[in-house]
């Protein structure tokens, strides 16, 4: 039931081959075959977006996608430069509190840009509403994602 | 770039960039040490049961398996508990809930530990179990000792009142939902001694847990905490089980063990928010103005003791939250359940005190169709006589009334409630309501002795600083606003400080990072630290220059006399270095004034208040009962600031989470005691969607606080219980489709099924034109 397979994706530009169980999620490919740890467990139902990836630039839900049925190429918050506009407008509107669900928030709003368009309000609300933050109202995220991607 | 922090102004968190780069470790990022190995616990099915026989050999057959523990594999005590040892770390003679670990197996992966788990065969005979108050209650099963707190003639004050409600009020359990879950990583070192990474607030009691379940003495037990992922007073006291899971397992195997929990275990295995009950009596005159009040107050501890006496003690130290009650009596009973053992959380039955008197000021309003806040306003403290708590502690700087007359204007409350009255009276199926909630939080640790806290600072020869201190980081800003105190007494820029992670071999016999209590009691220890240092670099500095020690100023990274001679903090560390000048420091305080005599329910446990207040409006469809917020307006006083940035961010997340617990999270169990929402498809906290559009936070100003550090307040907790004020405007709300007079049931939490219960059963008291439930 738990056979060892090959998976051969790219991580972040970067071609990575392992033999890991059948079962292994994406999550755990990631933070235990890979080390990037970035990418976090929330709740491992696929409810709460800490986990969230780019693959082939759709946001995922890493812990509920099996490593073995990845098709294409896949993104973590270690992948994504430091002086991305979204990371700058984390850092600018302090969106932060504990930070454990703030890489899952700016994947999902990676994957937003990449969908393009200018998303208002309500999109973006939309759109985060698939993250769980316990610490902050949200209202800072919602400014950061605005000033990143909104209109004006 | 290290981010710029600085006191008393709006900085970043220390650790934004790290967050927004997935950069932060937490415990479970932490890498592997080499021979790691997991523990997975197996836990009780029954909420009661003789534990009749165990066995782990099919377990143990399993390839990778290394071990499979009991309570016999204990080297120490098996017994377990933040203020009494009265859990069994691995249940023996009994499970006592469900969740309840009766073993820990320990294997190569978790997956494998997981499936061994369900190998280890038990045999329980189940026995009757307590799932409620009432049947605790009924039981006489009570923990702790009831706490007691008289004033005045109660029953004279009833028979005199113009009103007198006598009421039930209940309030829900909460979990705390910290995104991160528990972990706990133990590591055995050379000669025995143990390095245990945990994820807790209370790094001193996961190291003392640690040592009696091995046998040790703290000095062989090492804790370390990176940061948290949330907090919220659910790893105050929850962590130690898994910290000691996880040594025990590295114990017997020589091997280093994780323990990590996911969501699922980690709601069916740690308590909650207490579930309270509360039976009172209230009395008031004819200017609705509070005149006594008498409260019975139950709270749902779970199987064991935990931090529950407290927690009760605290819901009856906020009984009178912002008001003056002349005559009160008030008892506590703390009640065993067969549930998990309920524990800490933000407010920490702060909250639970307080929804009592609302629902009394609610209800009083609502019998006579009038205004609630007239009765809150008439009633809060003042000047003498009215400013003496019910256990005897004078309100020094009441400020209800300010609150309210401060945020009435901004968030123009009169123009907004007759706009919501016309409202109400034309619109049949959307009615809106506008609902105001003061707070008043006692700071400080009601069990004096915790209030104390250790820091230690290290300047290395380059003016390089390290700073340790006995607080963990945990969201909440703390090493922020400490980095900031820090720059601040050295004068140097808080980038050239850095905070270490917490751990026991830095600062011993902290207490927990809980009751707000962080920056208050850290900030001095760190600001003690530091001044001791600068005080022996200052002998140095003047000798150097050539000027008086007392007339130097330490600042922006120089040393010296305003328009004399100066030289950079670095150059002096070093000068200091060569001359043979220790440049490292303890530093230690300890809150004076305290002295609180609970026999006697008399007395200052508390060395402040913090106060905040709320006006919260929402709407609520009385076809669905679905209800929203549509704006908040909060007013907190935290003193002055240390950094406002920070504390903003506080009481906007308190806020949140305080309208999460009474109106959309909602912890069931089922009839044989299992928790049955134990995730998030099932439990709901706020998501973006559900905080309002218009959110609009500010500080009170100008209210530095005597004898506090730099003159500020605590922020953790108080502003959690503006969310109460969600509760006053949907029942303003519900009360508008039915005729006035009638009060209002409303369960909480509040959800769409609670309202439209509440709606439909004030609209069938109205029509039949009954008189209210308890009128």
């Amino acid at each position: 039931m738990n056979d060892e397979l090959v998976v051969a994706i790219e991580v972040n530009g970067e071609t990575v081959r392992r033999l890991v169980p059948a079962s292994r999620t994406l999550l755990e490919f990631l933070r235990v075959d890979l080390g990037l740890t970035g990418s976090k467990h929330g709740c491992d139902v696929g409810d709460c977006g800490a986990c969230t990836v780019l693959v082939d630039g759709v946001a995922r839900l890493s812990c509920i996608t099996l490593a073995v049925e990845v098709r294409g190429p896949v993104r973590t918050i270690e992948g994504v430069p430091a002086d991305d506009p979204i990371v700058a407008a984390f850092d600018r509107h302090l969106a932060s509190q504990c930070g454990y669900c703030t890489p899952g928030f700016v994947m999902n709003l990676i994957g937003v840009r990449e969908d393009g368009g200018a998303p208002d309000e309500e999109a973006l609300r939309n759109a985060l509403g698939s993250n769980l933050c316990r610490c902050t109202g949200y209202t800072r995220i919602l400014d950061a994602a605005k000033d990143a991607l909104g209109q004006g | 770039m290290t981010p710029l922090i600085k006191l008393n102004a709006s900085s970043p968190h220390e650790s934004a960039r790290k967050h927004v780069s997935g950069a932060a470790r937490y415990v479970d990022d932490l890498p592997a040490p080499q021979g790691m190995l997991h523990g997975f616990a197996v836990a009780s099915p029954h909420a009661h049961a003789k534990i009749v026989s165990r066995d782990g050999t099919r377990a143990r057959a399993l390839p990778g398996v290394h071990a499979v523990l009991f309570a016999a594999d204990v080297p120490g005590s098996n017994h377990i508990g933040p203020v009494v040892h009265d859990e069994d770390l691995l249940a023996d003679a009994t499970a006592q809930c469900v969740g309840h670990a009766v073993a820990v197996v320990v294997a190569e992966s978790r997956d494998i530990a997981r499936e061994a788990a369900a190998l280890v065969d038990v045999v329980y005979e189940v026995l009757p179990a307590i799932l409620t108050i009432e049947e605790s209650i009924a039981a006489k099963a009570f923990l702790g000792s009831p706490h007691h707190m008289a004033r005045g003639d109660v029953d004279a004050a009833l028979a005199s009142a113009a009103i007198v409600i006598k009421a039930t009020a209940r309030n829900p359990a909460q979990d705390h939902f910290y995104l991160e879950t528990h972990a706990a990583l133990a590591i055995p070192e050379e000669g025995g001694n143990w390095l245990i990474y945990s994820s807790t607030q209370h790094p001193t009691e996961v190291q003392g847990e640690v040592a009696s379940v091995l046998g040790l003495p703290r000095n062989a037990v090492v804790v370390e905490v990176p940061r948290l992922g949330g907090g919220f007073g659910g790893k105050e006291s929850q962590a130690s089980q898994i910290a000691c899971w996880a040594a025990l397992g590295a114990h017997v195997t020589g091997r280093p063990v994780k323990v990590w929990l996911d969501r699922e275990q980690d709601m069916t295995h740690t308590g909650k928010r207490h579930p309270f009950r509360t039976d009172y009596e209230a009395g008031f005159d004819a200017d609705g103005r509070l005149t006594a009040l008498r409260a019975r107050v139950y709270a749902d501890a779970g199987f064991s003791l935990d931090l529950s006496q407290a927690i009760n003690d605290r819901a009856l130290f906020h009984l009178d939250n912002a008001y003056y009650v002349p005559n009160v009596d008030f008892q506590n009973f703390t009640c065993k359940t067969n549930l998990l053992s309920n524990t800490a959380f933000r407010g920490f039955g702060g909250p639970q005190g307080m929804v009592v008197i609302e629902d009394a000021m609610q209800r009083a309003a609502e019998r006579l169709g009038k205004d609630p806040n007239v009765f809150r306003v008439a009633s809060f403290y003042g000047d003498a006589p009215r400013n003496v708590t019910p256990y005897g502690m004078r309100v020094d700087q009441p400020r209800a009334a300010r609150l309210w007359e401060e945020l009435s204007a901004s968030s123009d409350y009169a123009t907004r409630s007759a706009a919501i009255a016309a409202h109400n009276a034309t619109s049949s199926v959307v009615k809106r309501g506008l609902g105001f909630m003061p707070v008043k939080f006692g700071i400080s640790f009601t069990a004096t002795l915790l209030n104390q806290a250790g820091a230690l600072v290290l300047v290395y020869a380059d003016g390089s600083v390290q700073m340790n201190h006995g607080g963990i980081e945990m969201g909440q800003g703390l090493h922020t606003k400490m980095l900031a105190i820090a720059g601040d007494e050295l004068g140097v820029p808080a980038s050239a400080v850095r905070a270490m992670d917490t751990a026991t071999d830095k600062v011993p016999n902290t207490s927990a990072t809980a009751a707000s209590s962080g920056s208050d009691l850290n900030g001095w220890a760190v600001r003690n630290a530091c001044a001791e240092i600068r005080q022996r670099m200052a002998v140095v500095a003047a000798e150097v220059l050539g000027v008086p020690a007392a007339a130097l100023v330490f600042a922006d990274g120089q040393v010296g006399a305003p328009g004399g001679p100066s030289m950079p903090f670095a150059k002096l560390a070093n000068t200091c270095w060569v001359r043979r000048i220790s440049l490292s420091s303890t530093g230690f305080y300890a809150t004076p004034d305290l002295a609180y005599d609970r026999e006697k329910g008399f007395g200052r446990p508390f060395f402040y208040f913090a106060w905040g207040a709320s006006v919260v409006e929402v709407e609520v469809n009385a076809l669905t009962g679905e209800h929203r917020v549509v704006r908040a307006d909060l007013l907190q006083d935290v003193g002055k600031s240390l950094v406002p940035s920070i504390d903003l961010g506080q009481v906007e997340g308190a806020f949140v989470q305080g309208v999460g617990w009474l109106t959309m999270e909602e912890c069931l169990y089922d009839k044989r005691g299992r928790f049955v929402t134990h995730g998030p498809s099932t439990y709901k906290i706020p998501t973006i969607g559900d905080v309002p559009a218009d959110l609009r936070v500010h500080l009170l100003e100008n209210v530095e606080q005597d004898g506090t550090i730099h003159g500020s307040k605590a922020v953790g907790e108080p502003p959690l219980m503006l969310g109460i004020g969600v509760v006053s405007a949907l029942r303003q709300a519900i009360g508008a489709f039915a005729s006035p007079g009638h009060e209002i049931e409303l369960a909480l939490p509040a959800t769409p099924e609670a309202v439209l219960r509440a709606i439909m059963d004030v609209r069938a008291r109205s029509a039949a034109g009954a008189p209210s439930l308890h009128g």
